[in-house]
């Protein structure tokens, strides 16, 4: 199956969609054909929204973006989701905020099959007044009072990993963030991948996500490109620095999205 | 104070400026918070300047620091400073790399963790944090990146060591959003908010130490870098701030010192 194919398949206008990736493996390429494909009122879901959400959010794809850091790591801030969201540019975003351990939490309970997670958190903090899936519940065992966290469930999750078989086994290693969990908490999923192998040779620290759980992979070399895939290529960090001055200027990122949507998949 | 080979003395009469000094204040304020951090304790290092100060220490007295990052990098040792807390470097050089939920749940959540090393846009008198915005949370003045580990480092490590630049509108009386809880609006809060550490127990700048007082939790100067004066302190706060009757100096930069963070190298910097 083709990436545009997949993408045509699996991500619809007003999807939950989590794109992830923990600094690795950030899925760039799929990220890139959802914007080609002019997908619209999208919920973004993502721990740490980078360059890949503020591309999609400056495309015009997003109505909403629940997540727990956004920025461009070492860098700054994202400009395309800062102009959507003080100027409603070029469409209006509202956001759902969360704390990583809320929002891994979050997709544990997603992946788990049940509607919320507990966890030690948020206590004395402002996000629970202004995030409505953060409550608090009490412990039936000891009567301690802890924070009880909604499921997150996106109707697809997309992630980028090493390696896959013929048959559609997913081999990831290195960083591994959340991916496993937001694939298992999703109704649909979407894997790029470096290469597909015969055989997935055992790697030390690798998880493996089996077939029955992945709707699509789609062979993508380079598809987690700015970021990076361990044991293929590095982080671009220069592509990070550069992306400021992109976002910071409408005009420069209207010039990066007609060459976007000009590239074939 | 500190358990790094250099310490602190006390004031000698007047702070009488010195001559100018061969280091930035940005320098000093890397190298005071690389000597608070003692050999040996597990660090859950947020990305910037805490996580220069960080290595820094590893490279000086401090070489079985353990560091954490929250990507999941567990005992990691760069030998240069990631750009991101997700760098290849840091799965590389570490001893494990774990998932996200793995590094929060088992290792922060529980108390495993000495020290939690963060920084912030605005820090207030209770040493509580803001990462979020500048000025109301639905029309903000300025939109911050967010919480990341933040809330849940502060809430859970042992204890929290602050590194930011000292500046008027980075140190005030309220923060506009608590993103993370210093001492919240007293000594008893942390207890009745079930928060496990002790919270913020020394914030460094580049001109100083504060640390929070132990009858009322309000963040008082303590110490001054050498070659800063109490007034610009002042000048540079955005807040009325006490001032410890046994104001320390910090002592100035070794060669040593200097020489290691200056070798410090970014991953994809120009060499």
């Amino acid at each position: 199956m083709s990436l545009p194919q997949a993408v045509s398949e699996l991500v619809r206008d007003g999807d939950t969609v989590a794109l992830e990736g923990f600094t690795h493996l950030i899925p760039f390429a799929a990220g890139h054909e959802i914007i080609r494909q002019g997908r619209r009122d999208l919920t973004l879901v993502r721990m740490t929204p980078d360059l890949v959400y503020d591309q999609l959010i400056g495309a015009g794809c997003a109505k909403k973006l629940v997540f727990s850091w956004g920025g461009n790591p070492g860098v700054g801030s994202l400009h395309r989701m800062r102009d959507a969201l003080a100027t409603g540019w070029p469409v209006p975003l509202a956001l759902e905020e969360h704390s990583h351990a809320g929002m891994a939490n979050r997709y544990v309970a997603g992946a788990s099959g049940l509607p919320f997670a507990v966890l030690r958190g948020y206590a004395g903090t402002d996000l629970p007044l202004h995030t409505d899936t953060i409550s608090t519940v009490v412990c039936p065992f000891t009567g301690e009072r802890l924070a009880a966290v909604k499921a997150i469930n996106p109707d697809v999750t997309v992630i980028h990993a090493q390696r896959a078989d013929r048959a559609g086994n997913v081999q990831i290693w290195g960083i591994v963030g959340v991916q496993k969990e937001a694939v298992l908490a999703a109704r649909r999923s979407l894997v790029t991948v470096e290469e597909i192998v015969d055989e997935l040779a055992p790697t030390p620290g690798a998880i493996v996500l089996p077939h029955w759980v992945v709707d699509a992979v789609v062979e993508v070399p380079r598809g987690a490109a700015p970021s990076y895939a361990d044991g293929y290529y590095d982080r671009d960090n220069a592509a990070y620095r550069a992306w400021d001055k992109i976002s910071r200027d409408r005009p420069a990122f209207q010039q990066w999205l007609a060459e976007l949507r000009e590239e074939a998949a | 104070m500190s358990g790094g080979p250099t310490t602190t003395s006390p004031t000698a009469g007047g702070s009488t400026p010195a001559a100018e000094p061969s280091w930035t204040a940005d320098e000093m304020m890397s190298i005071a918070a690389a000597r608070s951090l003692r050999d040996g304790q597990a660090c859950f290092v947020g990305i910037g300047l805490p996580s220069t100060a960080a290595n820094l220490a590893r490279r000086l007295h401090a070489p079985n620091l353990v560091l954490i990052y929250e990507s999941g990098t567990v005992d990691t040792r760069p030998d240069e400073l990631p750009l991101s807390i997700g760098d290849g470097i840091l799965a590389a050089s570490a001893l494990s790399v774990v998932s996200v939920p793995e590094i929060f749940n088992y290792w922060l959540q529980p108390g495993r963790i000495d020290v939690g090393f963060l920084s912030g846009a605005q820090i207030d008198r209770f040493g509580n944090i803001n990462t979020t915005v500048i000025g109301e949370y639905d029309e903000p003045q300025v939109r911050l990146p967010g919480s990341g580990g933040a809330p849940e480092i502060a809430a859970s490590c042992r204890e929290v060591i602050v590194v930011m630049r000292h500046r008027t509108r980075a140190f005030v009386e309220r923060v506009d959003f608590v993103t993370s809880v210093g001492h919240g609006s007293g000594p008893q809060d942390r207890a009745v908010l079930g928060l496990p550490g002790a919270g913020p127990v020394r914030v460094i700048t580049d001109l100083g130490v504060l640390e929070p007082d132990p009858d009322t939790a309000e963040l008082v100067l303590t110490a001054l870098h050498h070659g800063i004066g109490v007034e610009q302190v002042h000048a540079e706060t955005g807040l009325e701030l006490d001032v410890s009757a046994d104001l320390m100096i910090t002592a100035a930069p070794s060669e040593t010192e200097l020489s290691t963070l200056r070798g410090m190298r970014t991953v994809g910097d120009p060499r």
